[in-house]
């Protein structure tokens, strides 16, 4: 929230909450993703194709962008992991919900990551956006620097400074609900997921079920065993409607409560990465400290000068991060619902549609001359 | 149902004529809950009082059993010989109680209090106050003369030797029982015994026997060991669910309820228990039935078979087995994957309530708390619905499947009968030519003694020739019986599993319905 501007900052010429992810375009092995988004001005449209790799150069240009200090303690909207073509069982699995169907969930979440990034006051005045939204060219392809901000590539030293004591309260409990949440919204995610796997395979055994009834015409002319066949077509179609229904259940799983514990679960690690980082330079801020108290009278100096510049840095972290948290807060609550009204009321659609064949099929049956 | 206006009924405190409109009745005593028999052939018993509704039997058995039996097996002694139905109202019947309608499978204590306003006769308890429509649906059906329930399966002893027994109740207003009503309590070998006395009835061969559910070793020591957890309470259920067709295809079937050990198996205070059962487990019985057909197809004499009906349906018996076999693999994969819903369901909804627990946004918590009771409830409907697949569907493929094995040894039997009619002409050809020869060789003690094993030839073969016709005649009928059956069970099975569905859904529809506000309400 950066009231004043000293100079122009660099605004995006394209609406941010409306960006589309419309296709995805499989050639070999790339991905290509169309992404549309509306000018601001006029009614026109950009329309450019973009790879995982466009992604990560995106993601890169935010973390690293400068002059911008305090920028440690920002949230930076999660980017799904890479998706395959072909992908191996571990692949498939680390993407979870993403990895479902042909692509469709992976095209939303790019698309929430997008919209979140243009949604971001800071993030949204970096160039890199403008120009990932709207040049034809693809951005500069260059192999993704070393992304030092992304905790899996940390020392494993580092790690221990996880569990460092805070100074203070707020930030502790924060750290402390925040780990809590994460492990339980993660479990939830892949419950969640094994819950819809499951759905899918009933799907596909009714299916089969239905095939097989198909096939079961007897011959003869025996009215009794015409009548058998009739009934066993007649139920193969009840378990084709099952076979759609759970399917579908299935899709609105996926497409609102999956797609939202999967964001919810990603956000809830990228606000631990940046209490992580906030935590870190609180590490650094103490240890410089110390050595300021304890320097020589030679050093003493220079030691209060990096002291000085490690509690500067580290206090506007503590601002951006401040603001960070409390709007993480309301977005994820309000991002949570959404969900859960869209699941609620997609399920009921369904379920309503369905008990509506399942009568259509009893008065069939029961029609049925015998 | 004018008969009984002749009659003049006791005084029965609500109605004057029993045999009046059955709508008025059901209005009219409701308290009471009349009764009402709706006979097809044995019409002069419309006895009124006597039987309830057979015919709903098969949806809600227990209720319709659950009463009198105890105290109609003892106090009705010899109270009623039913041969003649017009004195049914004459005879003392026993006092039953009637407040206690359609308790399902709770296990009644038998000394419910007798009625106290009827001395004399008295209905034998009413299910419940049986709605109008009911009756109209009742009335349009036909009703079985003998109606049987499986129930109230009960373990009896301790450790390895424990075994469990069912009550195994039965309605009738067929004369040949002695009773109206009545039960006793049974266990899965007398199943067993009764299977293997019919089976070797000669009067019998030809017909298409039922055959009871396999032995499982693995299933029953589970039970024995305790019969608390999940797994034996259903195999239990199970059994008792297929012991009930079982004894319901068999009185069903107009030639094997006349058989006395059928009626023994259903009346008889103590049955002795039967012995030779071991070679009844699943695997045991379709070896039986196979060892039968390659024995026939090792015949030499070769059957010319006059009559290409049995061929064909011979083939289509074959064909339709392995349909339904694969039916059943299909519709066992579809119940497992319902039950693994089942479990993941719950897993789920369990990690919701751990996740709405930590969110300190109240609205959200709640909701998310919510979503873990809707989650739960959904558990429930999966169960069902799983159960529903397997009970409907899986477990009447699996009876198909063994009546067609079945059927396919009544076949056998046709050619097993047809091949002794070969050999005894054969014989006799061979009685003929030795007579002829000791003619030739004028021996005359021995000539006597040939020709009277001559005649006694003749007459078997006339025998078997009018056995082998009979078989024929009868392996027809059963074929077409069988597939009569079929039919029209299958598609009241699949009409039941529909209105199953559809309640299901609807019950789907209230918990979204319940839970949107909820959702909504997050702020």
């Amino acid at each position: 929230m950066m009231e004043e501007v000293k100079e122009v900052t660099p605004c995006l010429s394209v609406h941010g909450h409306n960006i589309k992810v419309t296709e995805v375009l499989k050639d070999r092995d790339t991905l290509t993703f169309l992404i549309v988004s509306q000018k601001l001005s006029g009614t026109g449209e950009y329309h450019v194709d973009r790879t995982y790799d466009d992604f990560e150069w995106l993601q890169q240009q935010l973390f690293f962008q400068e002059d911008m200090p305090g920028i440690e303690g920002v949230i930076f909207p999660p980017l799904p992991a890479k998706p395959q073509v072909n992908a191996s069982a571990k692949v498939i699995k680390q993407l979870g919900f993403l990895g479902l169907g042909e692509w469709q969930p992976y095209c939303k979440a790019l698309e929430a990551f997008l919209r979140q990034v243009t949604a971001h006051s800071i993030l949204s005045k970096n160039k890199a956006v403008e120009i990932f939204l709207t040049s034809s060219d693809p951005p500069g392809r260059q192999r993704a620097r070393k992304n030092i901000f992304n905790r899996l590539s940390q020392a494993v030293e580092e790690m221990r400074k996880e569990g460092h004591k805070d100074v203070d309260e707020f930030f502790q409990t924060e750290r402390d609900h925040n780990l809590v949440l994460t492990g339980c919204t993660k479990t939830a995610a892949e419950r969640f997921l094994d819950v819809v796997l499951t759905e899918q395979k009933i799907a596909v055994a009714s299916g089969y079920f239905s095939a097989a009834l198909h096939l079961c015409v007897e011959p003869g002319e025996n009215p009794d065993t015409q009548a058998f066949s009739k009934a066993c077509v007649k139920l193969s179609e009840v378990f084709d409607s099952m076979k759609k229904n759970m399917a579908r259940v299935a899709e609105n799983n996926v497409s609102t409560l999956g797609l939202g514990l999967d964001l919810e679960s990603r956000y809830q690690e990228a606000e631990k990465e940046m209490l992580f980082r906030r935590t870190c330079k609180l590490v650094e801020l103490e240890t410089a400290k110390r050595n300021a108290e304890k320097a020589k009278p030679v050093k003493k100096a220079a030691m209060e000068e990096v002291r000085k510049a490690a509690e500067t840095e580290f206090d506007l972290i503590c601002g951006v991060a401040k603001q960070e948290i409390a709007l993480f807060h309301s977005v994820r609550v309000e991002m949570l619902q959404q969900a859960l009204v869209q699941w609620c009321e997609k399920q009921l659609c369904t379920a309503k549609e369905s008990a509506d064949q399942f009568g259509q099929h009893l008065q069939a049956f029961r029609g049925m001359a015998w | 149902m004018a008969a009984s206006s002749d009659r003049n009924p006791p005084p029965f405190p609500a109605t004057e004529d029993p045999g009046a409109g059955r709508a008025d009745m059901a209005d009219g005593d409701s308290d009471e809950g009349e009764d009402i028999f709706v006979s097809n052939s044995n019409n002069p018993v419309a006895v009124s009082r006597g039987v309830s509704q057979p015919d709903h039997v098969n949806e809600m058995p227990p209720d319709l059993f659950s009463e009198e039996e105890a105290n109609n097996t003892t106090a009705r002694s010899n109270g009623v010989h039913s041969d003649d139905d017009n004195d049914l109202f004459a005879e003392a019947h026993v006092e039953l109680s009637t407040d206690k309608p359609g308790s399902a499978r709770k296990e009644l204590s038998t000394s419910s209090g007798t009625h106290p306003a009827s001395s004399i006769t008295q209905s034998p308890a009413a299910m419940q106050p049986t709605s109008l429509e009911q009756l109209e649906d009742e009335e349009a059906k036909d009703s079985f003369d003998v109606d049987v329930a499986v129930t109230n399966p009960e373990k009896v002893g301790d450790g390895m030797n424990a075994y469990v027994t069912y009550k195994v109740s039965t309605r009738t207003s067929l004369p040949m029982f002695k009773s109206k009503a009545f039960s006793a309590r049974r266990r899965y070998s007398d199943f067993l015994g009764l299977y293997e006395k019919l089976s070797v009835k000669q009067s019998l061969h030809g017909c298409i026997i039922p055959p009871p559910p396999e032995k499982s070793v693995v299933g029953m020591t589970k039970v024995k060991v305790g019969m608390d957890d999940p797994s034996s309470v259903e195999f239990v259920e199970r059994r008792r669910a297929a012991l009930e067709r079982y004894l319901q295809r068999i009185v069903s079937h107009p030639l094997l309820l006349q058989d006395p050990d059928v009626r023994e198996f259903l009346e008889r205070e103590d049955l002795p228990r039967a012995v030779s059962t071991q070679t009844l487990s699943g695997a045991g019985f379709l070896k039986m039935i196979n060892k039968a057909s390659d024995a026939v197809n090792k015949m030499t004499i070769k059957m010319n078979e006059s009559d290409t009906w049995f061929e064909d349906k011979f083939q289509e018996v074959e064909s339709e087995e392995q349909q339904l076999r694969k039916l059943h693999a299909l519709v066992d994969s579809l119940v497992n994957h319902r039950k693994e819903l089942c479990g993941n369901t719950a897993i789920f909804a369990k990690s919701m309530a751990m996740l709405g627990n930590s969110e300190d946004n109240t609205a959200l918590s709640r909701a998310l708390s919510q979503l873990a009771e809707v989650e739960d409830k959904m558990e429930q409907l999966h169960q069902e619905q799983a159960a529903s697949d397997f009970f409907i569907f899986e477990e009447l493929l699996a009876d198909y499947i063994r009546l067609l094995g079945a059927m396919r040894g009544c076949f056998d039997q046709r050619m097993r009968a047809w091949q002794r009619w070969q050999e005894a002409q054969s014989t006799l050809q061979k009685k003929r030519e030795s007579e002829a020869k000791l003619l030739w060789a004028n021996k005359p003690d021995k000539l006597q003694q040939a020709k009277e094993e001559i005649t006694e030839w003749e007459a078997r073969v006339t025998q078997y020739e009018r056995d082998f016709d009979r078989i024929g005649v009868t392996v027809r009928k059963e074929v077409l019986r069988f597939e009569k059956e079929k039919a029209k069970d299958f598609k009241s099975q699949i009409i039941k599993y529909l209105e199953a569905m559809q309640q299901s859904q609807q019950r789907l529809i209230k918990f979204w319905e319940a839970f949107l506000p909820e959702a909504k309400a997050i702020a």
